[in-house]
């Protein structure tokens, strides 16, 4: 039983750090570039993904025993966009504004590689409880490092975080200094710019570790 | 009225200025993925261009046919995946049988294209832009898929210059390629404002 726990908790705490599906595999770069201009709709496309994360990896591991194995991929993604209609229509009903900036990067979520991956990794050889603690794990990781992207970026672009729940709430701004207005961050070349740096630094701490 | 020169301004437009890597963050992990040589970049740019075009195409016909005359606007995205999943599992018969060379260097890259956001993200977008007939659908579809080959192909050429050269080891691999595509991204900035 002691065995088991840790193991549960080994699975949980691979997806923030060890396995870190953006920082250390490379996983779903397309949100994470697409969506990191605020801070917002970084946490509110984590969300989304730890949703659908849960759902398709808790459907996947119940039906692992039902599948055939050339026909697996097209049931993983019948059943990932099944779930990602649901976050969607969910967004739009309750999430207006957030889900017209998101724009086509929810329905995104189907063709995100960390979901099919950890469907197929984990969720279509474990039982219920590890595809659980896999999903909340990954999800999280990918949650945090949107956040920090995001983070960097809104911060050095419009020098200030802002949330929007109907009226504007300003959480941090910095000092008006012409150095911290870096129009280039929201657009396109920031992002790649952001990433590739954080990737080399994640790779730097790594390395002295060793 | 559609005519001749909408469509290829259509065309230059989603080849260059709306290029979906560039532009959109489409089909990145492919392109970080696939991009280590040229002549596999060029094949997996070929691959994913006759299916997306298959792909936004068909999408267009059923979303204009069945889905919306019927309002059955939930299904769309169930429907859109079982449709290139259909589509890419047609490219990988074939390009087993005919081409096995370039079906083993692909390697788990060709079953992927199924998951390639470049492909479900055209098709969202014909309907997001509210593309209302089917020449403008086409068009833009192999647009598309131009504009991925075009991005991929230049990424290949600069990464085997980039094995050579003197790059910081921290930086080497994923991250210099993350910053070479921003570069790039940059330099195609300079086209948007040239068509609306």
């Amino acid at each position: 039983m002691a065995d088991n726990q840790t193991h549960l908790t080994r699975t949980f705490l691979a997806g923030l750090w060890q396995e870190n599906p953006v920082l250390r595999l490379l996983l779903g770069m397309c949100p994470t570039l697409a969506v990191t201009t605020s801070v917002q709709a970084a946490l509110t496309m984590g969300a989304s993904v730890i949703f659908v994360l849960i759902g398709s990896n808790l459907v996947v591991s119940l039906m692992r025993n039902l599948l055939k194995p050339h026909l697996r991929i097209l049931m993983f993604t019948l059943t990932i966009a099944t779930f990602v209609t649901i976050a969607d229509l969910f967004l739009k009903a309750y999430q207006p504004a957030m889900s017209a900036k998101l724009g086509p990067y929810i329905p995104l979520i189907i063709v995100n590689c960390i979901i099919i991956c950890r469907a197929e990794a984990c969720a279509s050889k474990n039982g219920l409880l590890v595809s659980l603690a896999d999903a909340v794990g990954m999800g999280l990781g990918f949650t945090g490092a949107l956040t920090i992207l995001a983070l960097i970026r809104e911060l050095l672009a419009t020098g200030q975080i802002v949330f929007e729940f109907g009226h504007k709430v300003t959480l941090l701004t910095l000092p008006e200094v012409p150095l911290f207005r870096m129009a280039g961050m929201a657009m396109p070349v920031g992002a790649f710019l952001t990433l590739g740096l954080m990737l080399g630094g994640v790779k730097l701490l790594t390395e002295k570790r060793a | 009225m559609h005519t001749f020169e909408t469509l290829l301004l259509g065309f230059l437009g989603i080849v260059i200025v709306n290029n979906l890597v560039f532009t959109k963050f489409l089909g990145i992990c492919p392109y970080l993925g696939v991009s280590g040589r040229i002549d596999m970049a060029f094949g997996m740019g070929c691959a994913v261009t006759f299916v997306v075009t298959l792909a936004g195409t068909l999408t267009w016909l059923i979303d204009h046919l069945v889905l919306m005359p019927y309002g059955l606007d939930v299904l769309r995205y169930v429907c859109f995946i079982l449709v290139i999943a259909g589509a890419v599992q047609l490219v990988e018969m074939y390009v087993r049988k005919f081409f096995p060379v370039l079906y083993d260097s692909f390697g788990i890259f060709l079953p992927l294209i199924t998951t390639n956001c470049a492909i479900l993200g055209m098709c969202l977008f014909i309907n997001l832009w509210g593309i209302d007939n089917l020449p403008e659908a086409v068009v833009l579809s192999i647009g598309a898929g131009l504009g991925f080959t075009l991005a991929i192909c230049m990424m290949a050429g600069i990464r085997e210059n980039l094995e050579l050269a003197d790059v910081p080891p921290v930086l080497r691999g994923a991250p210099i390629t993350l910053i070479t595509a921003g570069l790039l991204t940059l330099a195609f900035m300079g086209f948007a404002g040239m068509i609306r």
